[in-house]
């Protein structure tokens, strides 16, 4: 479909956000507990406008300026895997008396998420190659992926953790979504400009009547995206990583972040790729009805690697291992992709502040 | 259910607070289903009934301070199929263990006005250095929910769903903010065994590591980010030494471990 530009006052934006809510449930951004976080929201209101985040290695802090754009924040704790894959989802429930399983139901709105980064894109791209695309399609995620419709934003701003551009996933939304919004300031006037790249997208902003966008109002939003991949602080150099991990099994770095390293799993269970998980089998009191349950885990978490006679991971160095080799360097040959978009949670969200970026490079520049 | 059938369930009592087998009182809707799967057999703070051992299933509260109790506690290893501790002072040793790392004499010289009338050991000890134990559960106090899933497990016969990994999966299970991370909070959560549900940091504070050590606790790593979040040695080594003192890591905790 050709690309299709708009331009949004906030009066449009406003009903944009009720003609989605006409057919989806919308989710986005918005404040809870020092930090932007993803929930159901309704209006504008409900967003973080003016809110900006100071992300540094173990470290995020939200503050509140006088900026009238929604999104000059950019990733907080979440991700968008807590709908798609949720932390804890039942599979099924089976009854002594009729030894009957029920494949539990997943009876749900279809979705709509509001604010979706381009690293974030490029995550749930990761997520479908694991849950949608293989010889075993996982039915609750596959339903929910297909009814999803996307309303992206191209960041213009970046935080001191992101690295995007070095992984080749952002700062500009680039496939998968519906709508890509661009939020520009020219003084005191905001506008948002609007790319339209599904048929069911302009269907469902064709009784809006928009604007086009004025000419200088789109090289702006171009301008601002560009800047902001620009100015990016943080770069990572993948080039040769994969060997490099790969090959360097016993580099005594391992042992080194182990001294610093919690187990504590953050790491993972913040990061948009991130997908293993392990099944409970629950009973009640009564013994006559059983639950089976799938709920995240993580590599760092010892039991995880618990086979018959013991955990195969046992040391902190070899659960570090696994994870940034599993992520920048098994998973290319495991899903032709890097597991790593760039977004930078594990960076902000490790309480000691461990960066993968530099672990990495000291791996493969064989500093100890 | 014929009663004489149903399984027998005993609680005791060691050095100990009763909070924990308050939790058994607290689980009052489900109280019912329990008293209608099994027999209470042995249980004082319920009941004043109390029916002969052996029992099927033990739940031991408390910790050893006292020569009697030690002896005490052989007994009902001896009457119990399975034997399941639970709180912190049964799996730890608990607060009083804090007297593992002073003098009792002379605690007892300044507390009691007839100190030759105190009979104690000199330690506070977890259950399972006196007896082998077939399930530890933790907590200060435990999880009501927890309780209910090692007595259904156990009734059942499977192995309990306890998780034995850090607080920080609770707590981004279910989506809370990390209040370290985004408010310099310092927390214990990364060094603390699940149960809670990520309490604390769901009331914007900090972990006081209630149920101790997780499996892999690497407490020094933590305590020099409590450091640079501005805690002093003093109050560092606090936070290791209070319901869960006694368990390894946190009792090798020293003063200068945050340097
Ligand atoms: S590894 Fe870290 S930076 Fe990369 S996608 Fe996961 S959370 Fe983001
Ligand atoms: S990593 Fe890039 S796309 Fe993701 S939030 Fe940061 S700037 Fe935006
Ligand atoms: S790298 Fe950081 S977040 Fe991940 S397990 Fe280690 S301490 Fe926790
Ligand atoms: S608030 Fe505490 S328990 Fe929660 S993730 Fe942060 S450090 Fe872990």
């Amino acid at each position: 479909m050709k690309e299709t530009l708009y331009s949004l006052d906030i009066g449009d934006f406003e009903r944009l956000l009720t003609v989605i809510q006409s057919h989806f449930e919308l989710y986005g951004p918005t404040v809870r507990d020092s930090a932007v976080v993803y929930e159901k929201v309704e209006t504008t209101r409900d967003l973080p406008q003016g809110w900006v985040d100071d992300q540094a290695p173990g470290r995020y802090r939200l503050e509140k300026t006088d900026s009238p754009l929604f999104f000059g924040h950019v990733v907080g704790p979440q991700s968008w895997k807590k709908y798609l894959f949720p932390a804890r989802e039942q599979l099924w429930s089976v009854k002594k008396e009729s030894a009957q399983v029920k494949r539990s139901a997943n009876p749900q709105k279809p979705m709509a998420f509001l604010g979706v980064r381009s690293c974030e894109l490029a995550a749930i791209e990761v997520q479908d190659k694991v849950f949608s695309h293989g010889t075993q399609p996982d039915a609750f995620y596959h339903r929910r992926r297909n009814d999803l419709f996307i309303v992206a934003v191209n960041c213009t701003t970046s935080s001191r953790n992101c690295f995007c551009t070095s992984m080749n996933s952002g700062p500009k939304c680039n496939g998968n979504f519906d709508l890509a919004l661009t939020e520009v300031l020219d003084g005191a006037i905001h506008r948002i400009v609007v790319e339209v790249k599904s048929k069911r997208a302009q269907d469902l902003i064709a009784p809006l009547h928009l604007k086009t966008p004025s000419p200088a109002e789109i090289a702006a939003a171009q301008h601002a995206v560009e800047e902001n991949a620009k100015t990016m602080a943080r770069s990572f150099s993948t080039e040769g990583l994969k060997e490099s991990l790969q090959n360097s099994p016993d580099h005594p770095r391992w042992n080194k972040i182990a001294e610093r390293c919690l187990d504590c799993a953050n790491c993972t269970m913040v990061c948009p790729t991130c997908f293993c998980s392990s099944t409970v089998d629950t009973t009640d009191l009564t013994g006559d009805n059983a639950e089976r349950w799938r709920q995240w885990d993580s590599c760092f978490n010892l039991e995880f690697s618990y086979i018959h006679g013991g955990e195969i991971r046992k040391s902190t160095a070899s659960r570090y291992r696994q994870w940034l080799t599993h992520k920048l360097a098994n998973w290319w040959d495991q899903f032709g992709t890097s597991g790593c978009v760039g977004c930078g949670r594990c960076i902000s969200w490790c309480p000691v502040g461990i960066d993968l970026t530099e672990e990495a490079t000291a791996i493969q520049e064989g500093q100890e | 259910m014929n009663p004489s059938t149903k399984p027998k369930l005993a609680v005791w009592k060691f050095a100990s607070c009763d909070g924990c087998q308050l939790s058994i009182l607290d689980c009052e809707d489900e109280l019912l289903a329990i008293a209608d799967r099994i027999e209470i057999a042995n249980f004082p703070e319920a009941s004043r009934q109390v029916m002969d051992g052996p029992y099927d299933l033990s739940l031991v509260e408390g910790s050893v301070t006292t020569e009697h109790d030690r002896k005490r506690l052989l007994e009902v290893r001896k009457q119990s199929r399975f034997l399941v501790t639970i709180g912190a002072c049964a799996t730890a040793g608990g607060i009083q263990a804090l007297r593992n790392f002073s003098d009792v004499k002379e605690f007892t010289s300044v507390v009691y006005a007839r100190p030759e009338y105190i009979s104690t050991l000199e330690t506070s000890t977890p259950i399972s250095d006196h007896i082998p134990v077939d399930f530890e559960l933790r907590g200060c106090p435990i999880n009501k929910e927890q309780l209910l899933e090692v007595i259904q497990a156990f009734l059942i016969g499977r192995k309990p769903n306890i998780a034995p990994h850090s607080v920080c999966v609770e707590c981004k299970l279910s989506g809370k903010v990390c209040v370290m991370v985004a408010e310099g909070t310092p927390c214990l959560g990364p060094v603390t065994h699940a149960g809670c549900g990520a309490l604390c940091p769901g009331y914007a504070r900090g972990c006081y590591g209630c149920f101790g050590p997780m499996n892999s606790a690497q407490p020094k790593s933590l305590a020099q980010q409590w450091k640079r979040l501005g805690k002093s040695d003093a109050e560092i080594f606090r936070v290791f030494h209070t319901f869960n003192a006694n368990a390894e890591p946190f009792r090798s905790m020293e003063k200068a471990d945050a340097d």
